[in-house]
């Protein structure tokens, strides 16, 4: 695969090493002159100097034949301009963005620029992880595809404890995909008895969370 | 009269905004730096605010600036801060998260001024104009 990452910061340093070490063929587009001779020192061909949103500079990369362009600049119109190039002057067709602050993710999505990766929006989703909320974890989010994986801890004295998955009345467009239980998981039957300590996992359309979650877990 | 938001108040971004002032149109005009107030204001006998211009703090990019500023009345809006990339983004908010019915964008890099205008972007390349002065200035010594 044939890769190009603007930007050289940390992010678009290491991302190289790592694809470089995988294998891959990259381009590590930096347009400042320290940072640039520092990377070209350990990377050297594969470093280039130059404003990443500048024409000339992706073609000289050789965007035409890149499979994918990710831009980690330190600006986000940088990164939005150099996926919104990539995509529809040069024809790539896979990019990562970049999101520095999670305030312009908006504009991301209003230009169709995705996926766009913000570290804020990361760490937020580990702490939610780490510190449940409820006992719940959001898996998956796929607003775009309308489809959301959560995973609840049932709670003693909650309505699903003791009942069969038949019986759990769960609103219409969720359903329980698997239960772990005492460290192993499994995918329910109908007449599976949901048990107080179970880990669920739900799939469910977006907007049924709340409804969701007060059957398994008492808050 | 049109209402007109203006983004940027450098030399181009204010000298636009007083000259459709002068020219009756309603102009309200969006800097992160108050100082660029003060461009607005120079040689001017009263204040920007006293001949009925709008000034705002804060940045293009920021929604809420925008909005602050009447980019949802704005019949024309005209990108000109300082960063290419900042106006191409905006611009493209203007027309598509705020529908202004005509949006101007200044692009220093003749190369993406031209590539978004074939997109449908109304740019504006200085340095397109400040080239073929030069080469009519060169051909005429030249002459």
């Amino acid at each position: 695969m044939y890769a190009i990452i603007v930007g050289g910061g940390k992010v678009g340093l290491n991302l190289a090493r790592e694809l470089l070490d995988k294998g891959h063929e990259v381009t590590l587009i930096e347009q400042r002159r320290d940072r640039y001779l520092a990377m070209e020192d350990e990377l050297e061909h594969v470093a280039q100097y130059g404003d990443g949103t500048e024409l000339w500079v992706l073609e000289r990369a050789g965007v035409q034949r890149a499979d994918l362009v990710v831009a980690v600049t330190g600006d986000d119109e940088d990164n939005i301009l150099i996926c919104q190039i990539a995509r529809e002057k040069y024809l790539v067709d896979r990019f990562i963005a970049r999101v520095n602050n999670p305030r312009n993710r908006q504009y991301f999505d209003l230009l169709g620029i995705k996926p766009a990766v913000s570290a804020t929006d990361l760490i937020l989703r580990l702490i939610e992880h780490e510190v449940p909320q409820y006992g719940l974890v959001h898996l998956l989010d796929l607003p775009g595809e309308r489809l959301e994986i959560i995973e609840i801890e049932v709670s003693a004295g909650s309505a699903a404890t003791g009942r069969a998955v038949r019986d759990l009345h769960l609103p219409e467009g969720s359903i329980v995909i698997s239960v772990l239980r005492e460290g192993t998981g499994f995918v329910p039957k109908a007449d599976t008895v949901i048990a107080a300590g179970d880990e669920v996992l739900v799939c469910l359309d977006p907007g049924l969370e709340d409804e969701v979650t007060t059957l398994f877990a008492v808050r | 009269m049109s209402f007109i938001v203006i983004a940027g108040a450098g030399r181009v971004g204010s000298a636009v905004a007083r000259s459709m002032l002068a020219a009756g149109h309603e102009v309200s005009v969006l800097d992160e730096d108050p100082l660029s107030h003060e461009r607005l204001d120079a040689g001017q006998p009263t204040t920007w605010e006293d001949v009925g211009g709008r000034f705002t703090i804060g940045q293009a990019i920021e929604a809420e600036a925008l909005i602050e500023a009447g980019i949802e009345q704005a019949d024309v809006f005209i990108a000109s801060t300082h960063g290419d990339n900042t106006n191409l983004t905006v611009a493209q908010i203007a027309q598509k998260m705020f529908n202004v019915p005509s949006v101007l964008v200044r692009v220093s890099d003749p190369a993406r001024a031209e590539w978004y205008a074939a997109q449908g972007l109304h740019t504006i390349c200085p340095t397109r104009y400040a080239i073929e002065m030069f080469e009519d200035a060169l051909n005429e010594v030249e002459g």
